[in-house]
């Protein structure tokens, strides 16, 4: 036994925070091992012993699937105003110009069109890192054009989700966000024009009674957690503990909601094909 | 005359009491000039209450224990109702309530979210909270709608969609996402109104419409003031500051772009007289119901696709 492995869980797994940490050596979420980052990133950032999937930014996701430099972003630089002027513990105004100097994005999402395997897509990537990945007006208007896009352009519309929900920041406007995105759906089926929606850990809320439970063919990633509500909220309301596995992508595969979970060192292979068939 | 008296009522009550007690003694003595005087001071009084209402004060309005019910509001506007049970699938929900009805001799497929009166009716509805069966059922009317060309009426009054198990289990996100999307592309009217609580995806699912309506005294909004507190607080103390701050009452909305209009309440609010609050919602109901039959199905459903697809703040 390697002498620096672990034998106890962590004493406070750290549960929220979930991306790739700095430095050379990390170690995995899911098997407490120790890996350098060479052979992570080689794996996609998933763990080559236990398969955890890290939680990785837009555009590392959107290079796994796409041709190289084949992307081209739109509406990078969509903001969110503050049109309820909300202020809890800090002001949104506030909170969104942190952001974005923290995170160097404008809003959740990443939208542009690229190529795979030197077929035209229409695709989005969401940021969890980003208040949550939450969904308010930008990400709304960002998703709009891209299905806008995927018309104009006759190809199909990939989504990559990773979210907490609506955002509640906005109040009803983030609420009507999921309807703008149905719509906009709509419009894109009306086209016969196919939809992938790929679930990422984690996808909840209003994102997944929207746009991401909407695909044409919905795929997830190795145990990402996909629901309406929260764990907790589950949790709380019912007072017991919830059963092992729950919400996790192969229940939902078990459950019929998902077409299929796709382990990321597949999934540019699986939509590959998937596209093929759609356009053949 | 209420049996549940909120705070902000309380005063309004009192004085109304005075006022029965003068006039049972008026047969003795004449004082119907003081009787007078009562009367337009409980007016103003009541002007001063409700035109000053709190955001949190419309949310308790909205969940007042005497408040009409889907139900109520459908036996009110004499609708003939004839409820249609189940999802053809799982089960029959009883937190959302369907069926055909008649307004002004048109047929309707009413559906609505419904509360339970007391603990044991509560328990009955799941407290309005449907599951995804709820609103299966409700798509499986409303397709029935459009196969046979009747408009479509929602109620909504919900603090949510059920957070359960079982729910999740039977993809409670999809079946709310389904309606989104089939509620758009539907080819009769649709004519939504708030008339309680229209709380978060629970509340949307039964919730796109051609018309989107909110009665005076109810909130919309992504979550209950008392969860978005209990999450951006983290206490459950901040409820009155989050419903400020999630400005979710009809005049915010309807300044926001949400919704199409508000309907007005009786005096005093909806539980203080029901029968014209259902009069009221019935020809409100009707004046936009003939409205939207002048369009075509085309029309409607472009319209409705741009109206959703057009809503939200950002900056280039």
């Amino acid at each position: 036994m390697a002498w620096f492995r672990r034998s106890k869980q962590n004493i406070d797994p750290s549960s929220g925070k979930k991306e790739v940490p700095d430095g050379s050596w990390i170690k995995c979420n899911g098997c407490n091992e120790m890996f350098h980052r060479n052979q992570i990133e080689a794996a996609l950032y998933t763990c080559p012993k236990c398969n955890y999937h890290f939680r990785v930014d837009s555009k590392t996701y959107l290079g796994f699937l796409l041709d190289p430099k084949s992307f081209r972003e739109y509406d990078k630089k969509l903001r969110a105003t503050d049109p309820l002027g909300f202020v809890d513990s800090k002001a949104y105004k506030d909170r969104i110009d942190s952001m974005i100097e923290k995170t160097g994005l404008y809003d959740a999402i990443r939208c542009g069109v690229g190529k795979i395997d030197g077929m035209t897509v229409s695709i989005g990537a969401m940021d969890f890192a980003f208040i949550g990945g939450s969904m308010g007006s930008v990400v709304g208007e960002k998703i709009a054009r891209a299905v806008d896009r995927a018309i104009k352009r006759k190809c199909p519309l990939i989504l990559v989700s990773s979210s907490g929900g609506a955002r509640m920041m906005e109040g009803a406007l983030s609420l009507m966000q999921m309807a703008k995105t149905a719509a906009k759906l709509v419009q894109l089926a009306e086209k016969k024009l196919p939809y992938i929606s790929i679930m990422l850990d984690p996808t909840t809320g209003g994102v997944t009674a929207s746009f991401a439970m909407l695909g044409d063919v919905n795929i997830a990633e190795p145990k990402a957690l996909i629901g309406f509500a929260g764990p907790r909220v589950i949790k709380q309301t019912i007072g017991k503990d919830l059963p092992e596995g729950f919400q996790q992508a192969e229940f939902l595969l078990e459950k019929g909601f998902v077409d299929m979970v796709v382990h990321r060192k597949d999934m540019r292979e699986t939509v590959l094909r998937l596209l093929r068939f759609f356009q053949n | 005359m209420a049996k549940t008296i909120l705070e902000f009522e309380k005063p309004i009550i009192e004085l109304e009491k005075k006022i029965e007690e003068m006039r049972s003694m008026s047969s003795d003595l004449d004082i119907s000039n003081e009787i007078e005087a009562l009367e337009r001071r409980v007016n103003d009084l009541r002007k001063s209450i409700f035109s000053g209402l709190s955001r949190w004060q419309r949310v308790q309005l909205a969940r007042h224990p005497d408040r009409p019910l889907t139900m109520d509001y459908l036996e009110m506007m004499e609708t003939d109702f004839i409820e249609l049970h189940g999802d053809r699938h799982f089960g029959d929900d009883h937190a959302i309530v369907g069926g055909f009805g008649q307004l002004d001799g048109k047929t309707i497929m009413f559906i609505g979210h419904q509360k339970g009166r007391d603990t044991k009716s509560n328990l009955y509805r799941n407290f309005g909270m449907a599951n995804p069966e709820g609103y299966r059922k409700a798509l499986r009317l409303m397709k029935m709608a459009e196969k046979f060309d009747k408009p479509v009426i929602t109620l909504i009054d919900t603090p949510g969609a059920y957070p359960g198990i079982g729910a999740e289990e039977r993809g409670q996100a999809e079946s709310i996402a389904r309606n989104l999307f089939e509620m758009c592309r539907l080819r009769v009217p649709i004519i939504v109104t708030i008339i309680g609580e229209g709380a978060s995806g629970g509340a949307l699912g039964i919730g796109i419409g051609d018309r989107i309506l909110m009665m005076e005294n109810t909130w919309y909004s992504v979550i209950a003031p008392e969860s978005c507190s209990s999450i951006l607080w983290r206490s459950w103390e901040y409820k009155e500051q989050a419903a400020e701050a999630l400005k979710l009452t009809g005049e915010d909305l309807l300044e926001l772009g949400v919704i199409d209009r508000i309907i007005e309440e009786p005096r005093g609010g909806a539980h203080r007289n029901p029968a014209e609050a259902a009069f009221i919602l019935k020809n409100t109901l009707l004046e936009e119901l003939e409205d939207l039959l002048k369009s075509t199905p085309d029309k409607r459903v472009k319209d409705r696709i741009k109206k959703f697809s057009s809503i939200g703040y950002y900056e280039e």
